[in-house]
């Protein structure tokens, strides 16, 4: 690996100074100041809620801040929009997406290109992605509508976006937390060879490893104030953790991994269920699946390859054509969701902001939407918010999580908007929890939280399905482990009979057997 | 029934449905940037009776038609005030719009009801001069039917084939996103209620100054409303628009046939055929998943912070 020049004697690109932006009732930047060099990848670091997405997005003139200055190159820019921004050559992936999903991905991407023809010719376009694309190891097809995508192909369009923008400036905030470990691979060997060509890249990640992997700089915030600035080779993961929360985090305690009783009657059982998508979307072929109260099965598979579908179909957001769903032995194949639910099944889908969150309500009143039938008074013409505020309070004094529950679910920041959702899913003790994602744009003590509060819903007698790509946290948590290609099961394991590389192939199809399960 | 009243029929849609076209076109763009203008109505109304009175002052019909297609992208820019830089709610600042357009017709219009004008001058269609003079008259068309479709597919062009159609869009479907990449959100509605307002001008221009060459109060009839129906009914794609027009002008023609040829059924419910055919092809056509409407239709641009 190259070292670039790290010495402070080189000007930096550009400095942020001074800046600070209040929102109603919060201070999100407190007087920072940040600076970004050329040749260098600047990680950005602290917990849910930091203020670090704020800080991006006055960089890239979506917000401005309330005081402060930016300076490029030592003389004062005015970055008042997005097309400043553009026009000085800097580039932001955001965290909730930036995609259209009526648009095709073609599209999609046309409308960041910079110098995009007054008319546009959209074949042309579509093979020049799909010839860099593969280029770049993040293969995405140019044709399909963006509603079709899974999260993680999304967050693929949403890097090439920014990598075809021809930026000097790269900003990507959280861009690593739905890909697979070989897309983050491939990520990171572009960052690195941009790095090599003089860019500079602002990377904002939850996960320790990764900055300790890629990282020139790290800068940490704390309550939106700048905890510290620290080059790599003055970094461990324990002062970092110490510099985010203030203090050392205990570990995960995962308890007792159990063999689950062949004679208990299933939480879920799938036999041999089918889907059947439009476009672009994954059909899921041959699902036979069970899970037994008081076990954790993981799903691996690279995004894209059923997970959706498979999460979506279990609650019954798609219909399954062919096969049969029993619910504690009771089939509920044609079932609504509102009946599932009622059955006390915790949902935590893939992209909460699109398919869990009504943005403009507040978080207490999305607290509340699955469960109205709970929580309805004199026959649903009041509603028992007291009883919601107490619920939800509890669960998350549980979990050790706090945000506010009066403002609009869409001004979360990201990691918060995640916290709501798994609070209100494990509140009432579901039986059956779903959970895709689960620890998605977590700061490292949520992430811890949140594991532990699925091992607790487990150890509880609850069935849990965890849908996820970090295979680290399916070892972990697993008892069970299961993998999706292409809509089937091809392989069905215990932790412990298995090993990262052979899932790893599982996943991605280099070695694809049909394996039976059970 | 015989040809001379089934060609009769096609004329007629051709001429009724061509004012109706542009109108449904300037919508469309409207609604492609997130606005709904239920105004319409009114909009036409005030832009048919400028461009009338104008062709009668001055004589010219093409200074009317000029006069009508400025009018009509005035009258859009007092919603866009409304709506874009007040941030009034759509639905609202629409129907405040079509009373006023109403109000002011009437006063543009007030000396020049029953006037006779000089409308726009018809050429036959090509070819129909061999046919016997009381079929070829039918065949008679302005200038502004034979530019309507070239005018549907040259907006469908600029929607789905140009950068500007391409920002235009973006904004309709999520303002928040057209604005990181660079765009200015608010100045392409504006310049969408704009373009819209002009065409809408040009279908008000046809109506009273080469269609009927008449001005009376309220001439338009609903047709702004019709209007706005059409762009759902055509999933807000100017082609499809051309078929919905046609068939929907081509029904109130075939009604009125079946009025006037003495038939046993009360013409409260003939009046209805056009209506109930809008209905049963939105039951034919909707209800896939594909998204159609614009996802930011009638919601206000609030900025950000
Ligand atoms: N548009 C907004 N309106 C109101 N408050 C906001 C808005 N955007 C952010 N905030 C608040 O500002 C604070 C900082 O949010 P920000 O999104 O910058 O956090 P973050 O560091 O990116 O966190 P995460 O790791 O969860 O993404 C939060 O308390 C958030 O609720
Ligand atoms: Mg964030």
């Amino acid at each position: 690996m190259l070292t670039p020049p790290l010495s402070s004697k080189t000007p930096p690109m550009i400095s942020m100074r001074e800046i600070s932006k209040s929102f109603p009732g919060v201070v999100a930047n407190d007087h920072i100041d940040f600076d970004i060099f050329r040749s260098e990848i600047h990680v950005l670091l602290g917990e849910n809620g930091a203020g670090k997405s704020t800080l991006m997005k006055i960089l890239y003139g979506f917000y401005r801040a309330d005081s402060g200055r930016i300076l490029l190159d030592g003389k004062p820019a005015a970055i008042q929009s997005p097309n400043d921004a553009r026009a000085l050559q800097i580039g932001m992936v955001f965290q909730d997406f930036t995609l259209i999903p009526a648009f095709s991905v073609a599209e999609n991407i046309a409308l960041f290109l910079p110098d995009l023809d007054t008319v546009v010719d959209l074949e042309a376009v579509s093979l020049w992605i799909e010839e860099m694309s593969a280029r770049y190891g993040l293969r995405v097809n140019p044709d399909a509508m963006v509603y079709e995508l899974s999260i993680g192909e999304q967050q693929k369009v949403e890097i090439l976006k920014l990598i075809l923008s021809n930026s000097r400036l790269l900003i990507l905030d959280e861009p690593t937390r739905v890909l697979a470990p070989h897309e983050v691979d491939a990520l990171f060997q572009i960052l690195y060879s941009m790095r090599q060509d003089g860019y500079a890249i602002i990377l904002i990640t939850h996960k320790i490893k990764e900055v300790l992997e890629c990282a020139d700089r790290i800068t940490v915030l704390r309550n939106g104030c700048v905890a510290g600035s620290l080059l790599r080779s003055n970094a461990s993961e324990d002062k970092l953790v110490e510099m985010m929360f203030g203090r050392k985090l205990s570990g995960l305690k995962t308890g007792k991994k159990v063999i689950r009783e062949e004679t208990a009657l299933p939480v879920l059982e799938l036999q041999n269920v089918h889907t059947h998508g439009e476009g672009a979307e994954t059909n899921l072929e041959e699902i036979d699946l069970k899970v037994y109260p008081g076990e954790i099965v993981g799903i691996a598979g690279v995004s894209g390859n059923g997970q959706r579908e498979l999460g979506d179909v279990v609650l019954g957001m798609i219909e399954c054509v062919k096969g049969t769903k029993h619910l504690f032995g009771k089939d509920v194949t044609n079932s609504s969701i509102q009946k599932l639910r009622r059955s006390l099944v915790g949902f935590i889908p893939e992209n909460p902001l699109t398919m869990a969150a009504a943005p403009f309500m507040t978080v207490l009143e999305n607290m509340a939407v699955t469960k109205t039938w709970h929580y309805a008074l004199q026959g649903g013409l009041t509603m028992d918010w007291k009883a919601i505020k107490a619920d939800v309070e509890n669960t998350m004094e549980r979990l050790g999580f706090s945000f506010s529950l009066n403002i609009p679910a869409r001004s979360l920041s990201g990691g918060n908007l995640q916290r709501m959702i798994i609070v209100r899913e494990l509140t009432h003790d579901p039986r059956l929890i779903i959970a895709s994602y689960l620890t998605r744009g977590l700061d490292v003590q949520s992430t811890l939280a949140a594991r532990q509060a699925l091992i607790q819903a487990r150890d509880d007698g609850a069935g849990v399905l965890l849908i996820s790509e970090d295979l680290e946290e399916l070892f972990m948590l697993s008892d069970r482990l299961i993998v999706l290609y292409g809509g089937r099961i091809v392989g069905s394991f215990t932790p412990d009979e298995t090993n990262y590389y052979e899932v790893g192939h599982l996943m991605t199809g280099s070695e694809v057997q049909y394996a039976s399960n059970s | 029934m015989t040809l001379l009243s089934v060609l009769g029929v096609l004329s007629s849609a051709i001429f009724s449905g061509t004012s109706l076209l542009y109108t449904t076109l300037g919508e469309i763009i409207g609604q492609r940037s997130g606005i709904v203008n239920l105004g319409l109505e009114g909009v036409m109304l005030v832009s048919a009776s400028a461009g009338f009175a104008v062709t009668a002052i001055t004589d010219n019909p093409y200074l009317g038609v000029l006069v009508s297609i400025i009018a009509g992208g005035l009258m859009n820019m007092i919603l866009g005030f409304l709506v874009i830089s007040r941030r009034a709610n759509q639905l609202a600042s629409g129907l405040a719009l079509m009373f006023f357009g109403f109000g002011l017709s009437a006063w543009i219009g007030r000396s020049y009801v029953g006037a006779k004008i000089k409308g726009l001058p018809r050429f036959p269609l090509p070819g129909s001069s061999n046919l016997p003079v009381l079929y070829s008259s039918l065949f008679n068309f302005d200038l502004l039917i034979y530019l309507v479709i070239p005018m549907a597919i040259l907006i469908w062009w600029l929607l789905f084939r140009t950068r500007w159609g391409l920002g235009l869009r973006a904004v309709g479907e999520n303002a928040d996103t057209a604005f990181a990449s660079g765009r200015n959100p608010l100045l392409i509605r504006y310049q969408a209620l704009f373009a819209g307002g002009l065409l809408t001008g040009l279908g008000a221009a046809h109506l009273s100054i080469a269609y009927t060459m008449n001005w009376m109060e309220y001439m338009t009839a609903g047709r702004g409303f019709i209007a706005v129906a059409l762009v759902i009914f055509s999933k807000w794609n100017p082609l499809r628009a051309i078929v919905g027009a046609l068939l929907f002008s081509g029904a109130v023609a075939f009604q009125l046939l079946l009025q006037s040829s003495g038939i046993q059924v009360s013409p409260f419910l003939l009046d209805t055929i056009p209506y109930v055919l809008t209905i049963l092809v939105l039951i034919v056509w909707g209800g896939t998943r594909r998204h159609t409407a614009p996802a930011s239709l009638g919601r206000v641009y609030q900025g950000t912070e």
